[in-house]
């Protein structure tokens, strides 16, 4: 009896490994049909569609007391941009910075980071949902993104709202993209401040966006211009920010 | 052949075929069985992506000299390379930690740095956290909208009353002894008496039915932020995104232990006959030690 139950216990753990291996390499195979990826970002499709009629337009994320903070607001991704128009802005303390923003708008805007911080400000204590599974809480002060579009004045044709930066990774400019929901959002604000102080370097610097119904890479940094356009297809490769582009994450990321 | 789930039983024998299980439990069934391993194969590598779990509302293993910001994880998978001072050949050292736990790991968990658990677990099976996700967030769908409707149909037509709630003779001290001392023998009932799953079966059932997929979908939903905008209440429900993750990680293990031991006493009871229930729905009653007794008339061993 012990022996049998033996024999059973390691074919068991062989064969379940062994199982699992197989079927696993074989989910790899498939992965590589451009038919069965499809099927997969149908998923993606159906939880933005779902998520968008659950909630209210409006729906806030939630918000914490000053007591619920990360004791440190980490970096992550780029933490300095490159280029040497941006080692100028940050010598010049962003004295000479300017905030473009165009596209499809009746009144093109050219804001420096005095006009930005002279405007009417929303401060929230949100959580930085990292796409890799960490989490921050920092409190972030900045413009509502939804007070520039309306200076601005968007065209009737614009349909997403794209944040272009100014750091890179090798030679592909960063940039991020957004509906209109999420450009008018409350909560969505053009941030200058972090945790009552200017918005250090690591963090983005002058300026970042925080649309805090996603996660951490839709949070663009080091933000130069916005522009409203009616389509993503003719930005970068299309699917509407960099690392939608090179790695394939998902443009929607409220999951 | 006689229809036996919900139905009288009376008059079976052991070596009876009879139809075991519905249509509704087999294709859930196998429809699970692949979709759970995409999901644990997606999952694991998505905690490779960051190997730490915490409880609260943050946790970002923010770490660097001079900082005293460290934000004690309490589950980590670790990998460090060592160089043979004489060879010169780098070993990786993989560690989990559990709490103050240290336990040695090298080459099974902590392989790399993005490999914690190693490529024959994760789906993919080289390090891609957005390929991980779009299985993950696909296959969630085929987890959650099945298993709403299996929900429905077994209580419309009694599968959940009938065969899985416990009965009263069921839930008495002896009985549930009487059951864990059968389990430890393995020894199981024989002919018509095999048709009714017994209690710890019954509790296994129950419990992924209704406390750990449900579990596992609030606590994924919770690492949502699109989620807990619409839903609030999610988060403190779960005490916080990363409690949520933790409790995500702890549920998929438990769901882990469920399929080792379910596989394990389907091997122990009969392969052959219990994969044929779960496909045709057939099944061949155990035959009785001695035909003329039914196991309750058995003398106790």
């Amino acid at each position: 009896m012990t022996v049998s139950l033996n024999v059973t216990r390691r074919s068991l753990v062989a064969g379940a490994t062994t199982g699992a291996g197989l079927l696993l390499s074989g989910c790899d195979k498939l992965a590589q049909s451009p038919a069965f990826m499809g099927m997969l970002d149908t998923g993606e499709k159906l939880t933005y569609r779902v998520q968008r009629s659950i909630s209210d337009r409006a729906a806030l994320a939630p918000e914490f007391s000053a007591s619920q903070m990360s004791p440190h607001f980490r970096t992550n991704g780029n933490t300095m941009p490159s280029s040497a128009e941006y080692a100028k802005h940050m010598t010049e303390n962003f004295a000479n910075w300017k905030l473009v923003v165009d596209g499809l708008v009746t009144n093109p805007l050219n804001l420096s980071l005095a006009d930005l911080q002279s405007m009417p400000k929303r401060t929230q204590i949100t959580s930085h949902n990292c796409v890799e599974g960490w989490t921050a809480i920092g409190k972030w002060t900045g413009v509502p993104l939804g007070m520039l579009l309306k200076r601005a004045n968007l065209r009737p044709q614009a349909k997403y709202i794209v944040f272009h930066c100014a750091d890179s990774f090798g030679a592909a400019p960063y940039y991020e993209s957004i509906d209109l929901i999420d450009g008018f959002h409350p909560q969505t604000i053009l941030a200058w401040g972090l945790n009552d102080a200017m918005l250090p370097v690591g963090n983005g610097a002058p300026l970042r966006l925080r649309v805090e119904r996603q996660l951490g890479y839709k949070q663009a940094k080091y933000v130069m211009r916005v522009e409203a356009v009616d389509t993503l297809a003719n930005i970068g490769h299309g699917k509407g920010g960099l690392w939608e582009d090179l790695i394939n994450y998902e443009w929607y990321a409220g999951i | 052949m006689a229809d036996t789930e919900g139905h009288d039983t009376a008059g079976l024998k052991g070596g009876d075929l009879v139809k075991r299980h519905r249509i509704s439990t087999r294709l859930w069934h196998w429809l699970n069985a692949f979709t759970i391993f995409t999901m644990i194969g997606s999952g694991l590598m998505i905690f490779n992506a960051h190997p730490h779990l915490y409880w609260g509302n943050y946790g970002t293993n923010y770490w660097s000299v001079g900082t005293p910001f460290y934000e004690h994880p309490w589950l980590e998978i670790t990998s460090h390379p060592v160089t043979d001072p004489v060879t010169h050949k780098v070993t990786v050292i993989g560690t989990l930690i559990i709490g103050s736990l240290h336990i040695n790991t090298t080459g099974v968990l902590g392989v790399s740095r993005f490999e914690s658990f190693p490529g024959w677990m994760t789906l993919p099976g080289s390090y891609s956290l957005a390929i991980a996700r779009r299985w993950h967030l696909f296959f969630a769908w085929v987890l959650v909208l099945p298993w709403v409707a299996y929900l429905l149909v077994s209580l419309f037509n009694r599968h959940i009353q009938h065969d899985l709630a416990p009965t009263r003779a069921e839930l008495t001290p002896k009985a549930i002894w009487q059951d864990i001392i059968d389990h430890a023998k393995l020894k199981f009932p024989k002919g018509a008496a095999a048709l009714h799953h017994n209690f710890l079966q019954k509790l296994a059932y129950l419990s992924v039915l209704f406390a750990l997929i449900p579990t596992m979908i609030l606590s994924g939903l919770t690492l949502s932020p699109g989620m807990t905008a619409a839903w609030p209440w999610l988060l403190w429900l779960m005490g916080g995104r990363a409690s949520a993750r933790s409790v995500h990680f702890i549920c998929m293990s438990l769901i882990v232990g469920f399929i080792v031991v379910h596989l394990a006493l389907v091997i122990v009871v009969g392969p052959y006959n219990e994969i044929r229930s779960m496909i045709t729905g057939k099944f061949r009653l155990p035959r009785e030690k001695t035909p003329t007794l039914t196991p309750a008339q058995e003398p106790a061993e």
